[in-house]
Parts: structure tokens; sequence; C-alpha cells
């Protein structure tokens, strides 16, 4: 470990990582009852099914959140100063947030989805009360105001040290002719992280209240167009956001593998400007269906979607081969795993384009082909991203047994993801407590496989886990 | 469609997966740092080129035909249908084949997904069905048969149970 960070600072990491290890490992639970429901190996009931799935989506969000700021927030703190009060705040808030939304889902029997789609929260149909949906909302705010209050304090950093967040993202170097070095890569993308998700969170909060305010007082409501754009702005910006903070981890440990450094090229630059944008803009891919959305809005939509997927293929994934073909490294466990990471963001990327095509949106919007491909960049993208970190900052080549893990991970998280994927092209909904015979077959087999995927997390878990101790001492 | 979009998703995730470990197998023998970069960027701007050559004439095609109807059909077949928590109320329900449909669809309450699939569990088609709001989608029927409406956006507790079902007949058989 050639970091230089303080005691506290790393121990305030771990508490996010050794947070994230458990609760990763009970969505994951939760995630295999749901498969294996569907797959009618398991009897439960319609209503816990749907809590299961809101817990399972709002805390995998959460979680690839705290992953991605953890990750962010380590490599950042060489090039500005941060705080780490703010930063422990942000996970006492997470804590906070979880007991109110596990509270609300399992004692108050909420299931809006983690999504809360305005008015849902406040129409249950029976299933629950309105105290539950507004603990939820409530909870969920803490956790956004945790978030905002955490990107607020590294874009004071970040200004104090580049002055602007246009000479943070490299502008002089990209548009003027400035022939100083490039801030590096870290400080690119939280800058472009901090731009956002500040947008997105502000959005989410604000549909937040408003739900909140529409529960208790129904006679004021909004239009139910407005706020869907809203949460799916939120929703989008945030989770998108979530695998721009935790790609910080190949950017920074990659080279200490390959022995060439990840630099700032004016390529890579302009990725990270139209990135920004694009992660703004494109939200309407999630609109696709509402008919009653300006076309151009659509249309936008769409072609945003293509564009998206080029800065990352083009430059993170063709750059992470460039930067490991001949390069002599050996295969540890980080490099191991944040290579597979940024295979399985572009692998998640094709799919998620394709689904962006508004002809084919029409037959695969809201069908299993939706967490077919987001499946491939979190479950194949972000959680590599924070093992490999967590591997990486333990000094923790891996064991036989690590490597096994790693291969269980690999055939049962891709098995996993196709299944999703065969499953949307054959008409199967997403979000469905039961399924009808002939979609069972390849729900066994998603189970099946899920719970190797599981099996190899286990071992991460428990490599990174039994490490800790030790770490935190160092 | 579908089967279109599996096919696509799979020869590209396909192709990068190659490259991918083409690359960890020739990762081993080292060679000179900038030789090797001098030579990606030749390849990381053909390939930016190509994508972009490939990806113009995509966008133009498939943003011919879009699924979004302007205004009302005077000749079509007009269906209203409604999605509450947890059922479809569906007028008329008998429908003729070859002939354009306009379905206007709205919901009750929280926002539902109309979706029609056909005898063989085939997604047709879809739209939001939202309160407040309604929405046309225009869609002609080829074949007569019992085609079966699902709901497509979560709705709470009974989400997966709201079906009904759309009796399309052959021309000249009403
Ligand atoms: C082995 C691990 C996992 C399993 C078995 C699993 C399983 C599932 C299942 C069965 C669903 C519902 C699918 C449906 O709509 O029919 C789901 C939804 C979801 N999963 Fe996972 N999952 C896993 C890992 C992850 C990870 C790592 C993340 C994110 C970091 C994640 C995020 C989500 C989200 C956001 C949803 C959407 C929930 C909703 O529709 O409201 N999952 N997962
Ligand atoms: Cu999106
Ligand atoms: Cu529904």
């Amino acid at each position: 470990m050639e970091q230089i960070i303080s005691k506290g600072a790393k121990q305030s990491v771990l508490a996010y990582l050794g947070t994230a290890c458990v609760v990763l490992l009970l969505l994951m639970i939760f995630g295999l009852t749901m498969r294996a429901a569907q797959a009618g190996g398991l009897a439960i009931p319609a209503e816990i099914f749907y809590q299961l799935m809101t817990a399972h989506g709002i805390g995998m969000v959460g979680i690839a959140g705290m992953c991605g700021a953890a990750i962010m927030w380590y490599f950042l703190g060489q090039y500005v100063k941060l705080s780490t009060p703010i930063f422990l705040l942000n996970i006492g808030l997470f804590l906070i947030g979880v007991v109110l939304i596990l509270g609300a889902i399992f004692i108050g029997g909420f299931a809006s989805a983690w999504t809360f789609l305005y008015p849902l929260p406040a129409m249950s149909g029976g299933a629950w009360t309105s105290g539950s949906a507004v603990i939820y909302l409530s909870g969920v705010l803490l956790i956004g105001v945790g978030f905002l209050l955490f990107h607020l304090d590294t874009g004071w950093a970040i200004l104090k040290q580049y002055g602007s967040l246009g000479k943070a993202l490299g502008w002089p170097q990209l548009f003027g002719n400035s022939t100083a070095d490039a801030p590096p890569p870290t400080v690119v993308a939280s800058t472009m992280v901090l731009i956002v998700n500040v947008l997105g969170l502000v959005s989410g909060a604000s549909i937040l209240v408003i739900s909140i305010v529409n529960i208790l007082v129904p006679e004021f409501g909004i239009d139910p167009l407005l706020g869907k754009n809203m949460i799916f702005f939120f929703g989008h910006v945030f989770i998108n956001a979530t695998i721009y903070m935790s790609v910080i981890a190949v950017y920074e440990i990659l080279p200490r593998y390959t022995g060439r450094p990840w630099k700032s090229s004016k390529p890579f630059l302009l990725a990270w400007t139209c990135s920004t944008l694009f992660v703004v803009i494109v939200y309407p891919h999630h609109l696709l269906m509402d008919i009653n959305m300006p076309t151009w809005m659509a249309v936008m939509g769409q072609v945003i979607s293509y564009l998206s997927g080029i800065p990352v293929l083009v430059v993170t994934a063709f750059g992470a081969l460039a930067y490991v073909h001949r390069s002599g490294l050996s295969w540890g466990m980080p490099a191991s795993l944040l290579f597979l990471a940024v295979f399985g963001w572009a692998a998640g990327v094709i799919p998620a384009i394709v689904d962006g095509t508004i002809s084919v949106n029409l037959v695969l919007h809201n069908t299993q082909w939706v967490p077919g491909h987001f499946h491939t960049y979190l479950l194949l993208g972000v959680v590599p991203m924070a093992m490999g970190f967590m591997y990486y900052i333990s000094n923790n080549e891996g064991s036989g047994l690590d490597r096994a893990g790693l291969w269980a991970f690999i055939v049962g998280g891709y098995g996993f993801i196709f299944t999703f994927l065969w499953a949307g092209k054959e008409g199967v909904p997403r979000r469905f407590a039961e399924h009808l015979p002939e979609w069972m077959a390849v729900d066994a087999m998603g189970a099946a496989f899920a719970a190797l995927t599981i099996l190899g997390v286990v071992i991460f878990a428990i490599s990174f886990l039994s490490r800790i101790g030790k770490i935190a001492k160092a | 469609m579908q089967d279109l979009a599996w096919a696509i998703s799979l020869w590209l995730m396909a192709l990068l997966a190659i490259t991918f470990i083409y690359v960890v197998m020739k990762s081993g023998d080292k060679a000179d740092a900038s030789a090797v970069q001098s030579g990606a960027g030749k390849i990381r701007a053909t390939l930016f080129w190509l994508i972009l050559i490939a990806g113009v004439p995509v966008t133009m095609v498939t943003l011919t035909d879009l699924p979004y109807a302007a205004q009302s059909d005077a000749t079509a077949q007009i269906v209203t249908a409604e999605g509450s928590q947890f059922n479809w109320d569906i007028s008329p329900t008998t429908i003729v084949a070859g002939k354009p449909v306009e379905f206007h669809v709205t919901a009750a309450d929280a926002t539902h997904g109309f979706a029609i699939f056909d005898d063989t569990m085939t997604l047709l088609t879809q739209t939001q069905a939202m309160p407040e709001y309604t929405n046309i989608l225009k869609y002609t029927f080829s074949k007569a048969g019992t085609y079966k409406v699902l709901c497509l956006e979560y709705c709470g507790s009974g989400h997966h149970v709201m079906s009904a079902e759309i009796t399309v007949v052959a021309a000249g058989g009403m």
C-alpha cells in the first residue's frame, strides 16, 4: 500500500466496503429467492415477492452508490483535500435510511418497487399503509441528502484545487491550447459525477418531497408525467453515476499492474465531457413507450443512447485493452476482477443500446430484457470493480480458492444475465411475481446460475472481511 | 424483431468477448508500451469512424417508422382501454383483422402498462396507461385469433394478474 492516506480515512473506507459486502450478499439472496419463486421452485405470496423486489432494487442501487463513493473518495483524496466527517455522515445517513426502508417494507408492507413511480406510493390497493409509504420515501430522501452532502464536499475540494469545473474537466487542454498537464482521470471522473449527480439528486429529492406531501394531503398532486420524468431522470443519473465512480478503480489500480500510467489524453477528456452531457439528456430512453411525450424527446433518447456507447467502448474499454495488451502483467485478483468489470460494463451497453432503439423498445420495454442488460453492467461491472478494489486495498493477490470463486462468479454471472435476456426476447414481463409454466425452465436455470454467482461473491467477501481488521490497523 | 435484437446483441457481445480474451492471452509477452500505444491509437481512430459510419444509417432507418400516432385515423376501429388496480376495462373486445385499430389507453389510479401478446405469448406492441392521459396506440392485426393483454408497468400486489383478452375475427366474419 503506497497510498498516503490517514488511518481514519482508511478506516472510513473500510466501513463502507465492509457494509457493502454484507448488504450485497443479503440482497443477492433476496434476488435468488425471487428468481426461484419465478421458477415455481419456491412458493412465496405475491406481496412478499414485491417486498423483496423493492428491497433488492433500492438496496442494490444504494449499495452500488456506496461502493462507488468509497472508491472515488479513496482515490480523489490523493489529489484534493476531502472531509472525513462528511464522508462518515453519508454512511451514517445511509444506515438510518436503510433501517427506515427495511421497516417500511418488511413491517409496513410497502412495495412500490424502488422507483416509487408517482402516484403509486399513495395507491397501495390495500397492500400498505400511507404511514409506511412516508417512512420509505423519507428513508430514500435521507440517503439522497447524504449523497448530496458527499458530492458537495468533493465539489468544494475540487473547486479549491482546480479553480473551476471546466478546468477540472480538462477544458483548457481539450478546447484551449494549454500545454499544462490535464487533471488526472480520477479528478475528471469525479467532476463529471459531481455535476450529473447533483442535478439528479435535486430532481430525486424534489419528487420524494412531492410524493410525501401527496400522501399526507391527497388534494395536492402533480402531473403524473412530470413525476415520471423527475423519477427516471434521478434514477437514470444515479445508477449511471455509480459506474462512473467505480471505474476510477480501473483507472487507478490497473496501471499499477501494467506499469503504464492511465493519462488524461485528449480523447479521454473529450469522452468524459461528452458523457457528462449524455448522461443528463439521455434519460427519455426510459419513456419511449410514453406516447404522450414529445416525439423529439424520444428521438433524442434513442440517438443519445447510441452516442453514449462510444465513450464507454472507444475510450474506457478500448483504453483498458490497450493498457493491458502485451504489458506482461500477472493476473492476480485485483487485475482480473477490474478487467472483467470493464468487459461487463462494455458488454452490458450492447443490449442496452439495442433496447434504446424505439422500434425495439416497443417489444422489449419492461420485459426481463431490462434486468438482463442492467445486471450485466451492475452485477458484472460495478460489483467486480468494488471487489477488485477490496482485494487491492487488502493487498491480496488471491489464493486458489479466490480464483475458483472468480470462475464461479464469471460462469454464474453470465449464465444468469443470459437467462434474463433470453426471457425478455420471449416476451416474459419483468416484475412478475408469478410466471407462466412455459417460462419456468429458463427461470430455474437463472436461479441455478444465481446460486453459483453468490458462491463466488461469498468467497470474495470472506477473503476481504477476514483481512479487514488487519488492514484497519496497518 | 425480438429475434433480431437477440442475434445482434449476442454477436456483438461475442465479438467483444473475443477481443478481451485475445488481449488476455497476449498480455504475457511483454512489449514496449509506446509501440503498443501508437498501434492502438490507429485502431482506436478506425474503430471510432467504423462505429460512426455504421451508426448513421442504422439510426436513420430505425427512426423512419415510429410507433407514435400523431392524429386519430377516421377509418380505424376505436377500442378504449382503462387500467385500474388490478384489471382492464376494454371495449369493444372483439375487432376485425386487417383493419387498423386505435387503442385509446388510460388508467384510473396508478400507472399501468398496456401490452398485447399473441397466442404464442409473443409481445406485439405496448404503451403506457397513465392517469390523466390518453395514449393512442395504433396496431393492425393480420391474423384472427385470441390475443392477451397484460400489464407491463408495476402497479402493486396484483400487477401480474392484470390480464384480459381481445378477440380478432377475420374481415367479413362479423
Ligand atoms: C446474484 C445476484 C443477483 C440476483 C440473483 C438478482 C436477482 C434479481 C431478480 C430476480 C430481479 C427481478 C427481475 C424481474 O423483474 O423479474 C432483480 C431486479 C433488480 N436487481 Fe438484481 N439480482 C442480483 C444482483 C444485483 C446487483 C448486484 C444489482 C445492483 C448493483 C441488482 C440490481 C437490481 C435492480 C435495480 C433490480 C430492479 C428491481 C425492480 O424491478 O424494481 N441486482 N434482481
Ligand atoms: Cu437510463
Ligand atoms: Cu401492473
